[in-house]
C-alpha cells in the first residue's frame, strides 16, 4: 500500500481523493448553510422558515436539490445554446476551484501554491464570466441588463479588494495562504492577528466582498422589483442550481478569506493556548470563524435595504478605492519604520 | 513522456486550436471566449515554464480585464457580420501569405539564435538565481530599484492611457438629474419645510 | 521545478473533478426532467408583450469607460504584488519608488474624479 502511494498513480489517486474530499465536505456544508442564511433571514423577519422537511427542516436544501433536478430545462428560443449552458458551469467551476488553496488546517491544503492569494484573486475576477455570458447568451432583455450592471459592479470592487489585499501582504512578504496564517502567530491570541493594524480595510473588505458576491445590499444584478431576477431570469433547473451553488461557494469563500486575511485562519484566539485540545489551534477554529462571518453575511442580507446603481458605483470608486490606495501607502509607510502589527513576517527563501 | 510534456503538448494544442477559432468562429462574443481559452491555455504553459507569477497575472490582467473590455465592445458594436465574413474569404489569400512569411522569418532568426556567454553573465548579474526565490519576490528585487525608469515610465503609460480613455469616451448628458451628497447633507430642515395649520373644511 | 509543478497538479485535478461534476448535475437534469417545450415557453421573458426586437441591443459607453479604468487600475494593483512580496529586500528606495509611481497614477485618478468620469448617470 505504502508503495503504491510513491508511485504516479498513487500520487494521483491521493491529490483526487483530497479534492473529492473538500468539495463533498463544502457542498454538504453548502446545502445546511443555505438554510442557516434563509433560518437567519426568517428569525430577523419573525418568520419560522423552512421547518417542514425533517427535524426543524435541516433536510430542506436536500429537497430543493431533488426539486431542481426533476424541473424541465427551458431553453429560451433565440439563447445561444452553447453559451447559455457555458455560463452556469463557468460560475460553479470557477467556485469549486478556489477551495484548491484554502488551508483549513496546518498544512492541510491540497495546493500550496507560491501565489495563492494571487490564484484566489485571478479565480474571482473570472467569476464575472458567468454573469455576462449567462446575461448575453439568453437572448432577453432583463438578464442582458442585469448582468451589463453586474459585471461592472463586479470589477468595480476587484479593484479596492486588490489594494486591501497588498496591504496584508506587505506584512507577509508571501503570497502564500498558509503563510499570511504563520505571520499573525503570536502570544497575544486574537490580538495578534491583522484585523486590529488592519481594522479599517477589514470593513472596506468585507463590503466589497458583498459587492463582489452580489450581496444584499449590492445584489443590483438580480433587484426583483427592477430586473426580476438579473442575469438568472431564464435559467431553470440545474443550471439555475450550478448559478445558486456558485454564488453560495463565493460567498462562503469569501468568508474563508475573511478568516484567513485578518482572523488568523485557524489559529485560536486565546493566548498560550496552542496546544491544548480544544482551546488550541485547529480546524475547527477556522470552520467557527467562517461560520461566524457566514452569520454576519446573512445578518445584512436580512437587515440592509438595497443601494442605488449609481450610489453602488459612487461607494466603489469614490470611496473605497482612495481609502484602499492611501492605506496601501500608510501601511508601506509603517512596515518601512518596523512598527509593530505592521513589521514584516520574516519568510524563509 | 513524462507528465510536464503531456501537459505542454495539451496546452500548446489547446492553445492554437483556440487561436484559430478566435478568427474562423462566426460569431464575434464566440471569438472572445475562444481568446480566453488561448490566454489560459497561455497562463498554463508559462506555469509548465515556473513563471508562476505572469501565469496568474496573465489571468487577472487579459482575462480578467481585457477580455471583459473585448466583450463590451463586441456586445455594443452593430456590425453585420455576415459581411465581415464575406471580405474575410477575400483576404484569406493574402493573410496566409503573410502569415507563412513571418513563420519563416521566426524560424530563420530562432534557428541560427545563439545566446553568447556574455549576455548569460549580464542576465545572472542582475536576476537572482531562480532556485533561490520565488519569482514573485525576485521580481520585485529589481523591478523597483534596477530597472527604476522602466519603471515609472510604465506608470506613465498608465497615465497616459487614463486619460486618453476619459477624453475618447466621456460624454456628459445634459438631460438628466445628479445627486449632489454634500448639499443633502447640509440641507436645513428650519428652511426646507414650512409648518402649515390648516383649518377643517379650508384647504390651503 | 518539480516542486512547483507537483503544486500545481492538484488543481488540474480539482478542474477536472469541478467540471466532471457539473456535467454530471446538468446532464442528471436533462435525463430524469420531462421535456415538452411549447413556444409559449420558451419565448424571452417579458412583461405580457411579444418581444420587440433582439435583446442584446446597443448600452451606455460608460460601462466601457468603467472596464477600461479597471483595467488600469488592476495593471496597478499587479505592478504593487512584486513589491509588496519583495518590501523588505527594496527598502527605502524601493518605497520611494513606488510612491512616484503611484503618485502620478494619483494625478491621474484626481483628473477622472475631476473630469466627473466616476459619476454613474
Amino acid at each position: 500500500m505504502a508503495e503504491f502511494l510513491q508511485t504516479p498513480f498513487g500520487i494521483f489517486t491521493i491529490i483526487l481523493a483530497q479534492c473529492l474530499l473538500v468539495t463533498v465536505c463544502v457542498l454538504v456544508a453548502l446545502a445546511f448553510l443555505m438554510y442557516a442564511d434563509r433560518k437567519v433571514w426568517a428569525a430577523v423577519q419573525m418568520r419560522k422558515g423552512p421547518n417542514v422537511v425533517g427535524p426543524f427542516g435541516l433536510l430542506q436544501s436536500f429537497a430543493d436539490f431533488i426539486k431542481y433536478i426533476v424541473k424541465e430545462v427551458v431553453v429560451p428560443a433565440g439563447a445561444d445554446k452553447a453559451v447559455f449552458f457555458l455560463a452556469p458551469m463557468i460560475t460553479f467551476v470557477l467556485a469549486v476551484i478556489s477551495w484548491a488553496v484554502i488551508p483549513f488546517n496546518d498544512g492541510w491544503v491540497i495546493a500550496s501554491l507560491n501565489v495563492g492569494i494571487l490564484y484566489i484573486f485571478a479565480i474571482s475576477s473570472l467569476e464575472v464570466y458567468g454573469v455576462i455570458m449567462g446575461g448575453w447568451a439568453s437572448n432577453s432583455k432583463y438578464p442582458f441588463l442585469g448582468s451589463l450592471r453586474s459585471a461592472a459592479q463586479m470589477i468595480s470592487y476587484e479593484v479596492s479588494i486588490g489594494f486591501i489585499i497588498i496591504g496584508v501582504i506587505i506584512s507577509t512578504g508571501s503570497l502564500n495562504l498558509s503563510h499570511i496564517v504563520y505571520a499573525q502567530q503570536g502570544d497575544m491570541g486574537f490580538l495578534s492577528w491583522y484585523w486590529l493594524p488592519h481594522l479599517p480595510m477589514v470593513v472596506l473588505f468585507f463590503v466589497s466582498a458583498l459587492a463582489e458576491t452580489n450581496r444584499p445590499p449590492f445584489d443590483l444584478p438580480e433587484a426583483e422589483a427592477e430586473l426580476v431576477a438579473g442575469y438568472q431570469v431564464e435559467y431553470s433547473s440545474t443550471p439555475f442550481l450550478l448559478f445558486m451553488i456558485g454564488e453560495l461557494m463565493a460567498v462562503v469563500l469569501m468568508c474563508a478569506l475573511i478568516t484567513i486575511l485578518f482572523f488568523g485562519g485557524w489559529l485560536s484566539p486565546i493566548p498560550f493556548a496552542s496546544d491544548v485540545p480544544l482551546l488550541g489551534d485547529g480546524l475547527h477554529w477556522m470552520l467557527l470563524k467562517m461560520g461566524f462571518f457566514f452569520f454576519i453575511f446573512a445578518m445584512v442580507k436580512a437587515i440592509t435595504p438595497r443601494y442605488r446603481y449609481d450610489q453602488l458605483m459612487r461607494l466603489g470608486w469614490k470611496v473605497f478605492l482612495p481609502m484602499s490606495l492611501a492605506w496601501v501607502v500608510i501601511v508601506a509607510g509603517l512596515a518601512l519604520y518596523d512598527v509593530p502589527g505592521y513589521a514584516r513576517f520574516p519568510v524563509e527563501g | 513522456m513524462s507528465f510536464a510534456a503531456f501537459a505542454f503538448y495539451m496546452f500548446a494544442i489547446t492553445a492554437c486550436i483556440a487561436g484559430v477559432l478566435v478568427v474562423v468562429s462566426r460569431n464575434p462574443v464566440h471569438s472572445v471566449l475562444w481568446l480566453i481559452l488561448a490566454f489560459f491555455s497561455s497562463a498554463g504553459l508559462f506555469v509548465l515554464l515556473g513563471a508562476e507569477f505572469v501565469a496568474m497575472l496573465l489571468v487577472i490582467v487579459y482575462v480578467g480585464a481585457v477580455a471583459v473590455l473585448f466583450l463590451f465592445v463586441v456586445m455594443m458594436l452593430d456590425v453585420n457580420f455576415a459581411e465581415l465574413r464575406g471580405e474575410l474569404s477575400r483576404y484569406t489569400p493574402i493573410g496566409l501569405l503573410i502569415g507563412v512569411i513571418i513563420i519563416m522569418q521566426l524560424m530563420f532568426a530562432f534557428g541560427s539564435w545563439e545566446i553568447t556567454e556574455a549576455s548569460l553573465a549580464a542576465r545572472d548579474a542582475v536576476a537572482p538565481a531562480p532556485e533561490d526565490v520565488e519569482n514573485t519576490r525576485a521580481l520585485g528585487e529589481i523591478l523597483y530599484t534596477k530597472y527604476i525608469l522602466l519603471f515609472q515610465a510604465a506608470g506613465l503609460v498608465l497615465f497616459v492611457a487614463m486619460v486618453g480613455a476619459i477624453v475618447l469616451t466621456l460624454r456628459h448628458r445634459e438631460d438628466i438629474k445628479r445627486q449632489d451628497i454634500l448639499a443633502q447633507i447640509y440641507r436645513d430642515p428650519a428652511k426646507s419645510i414650512e409648518m402649515v395649520d390648516v383649518k377643517p373644511g379650508q384647504g390651503l | 521545478m518539480d516542486e512547483l509543478l507537483r503544486e500545481y497538479l492538484p488543481i488540474l485535478v480539482f478542474l477536472g473533478l469541478a467540471i466532471a461534476l457539473g456535467l454530471v448535475l446538468m446532464l442528471s437534469a436533462v435525463i430524469v426532467a420531462v421535456r415538452n417545450p411549447d413556444p409559449e415557453k420558451v419565448s424571452a421573458y417579458e412583461c405580457g408583450f411579444n418581444a420587440f426586437d433582439d435583446a442584446r441591443m446597443k448600452f451606455d459607453v460608460r460601462f466601457y469607460l468603467v472596464s477600461i479604468l479597471f483595467i488600469i487600475f488592476d495593471l496597478e494593483v499587479a505592478f504593487l504584488f512584486p513589491w509588496a512580496v519583495s518590501f523588505g529586500a527594496v527598502g527605502v528606495f524601493g518605497f520611494w519608488s513606488m510612491v512616484v509611481f503611484l503618485g502620478v497614477l494619483t494625478v491621474g485618478f484626481i483628473y477622472e474624479w475631476r473630469k466627473g468620469a466616476l459619476e454613474w448617470e
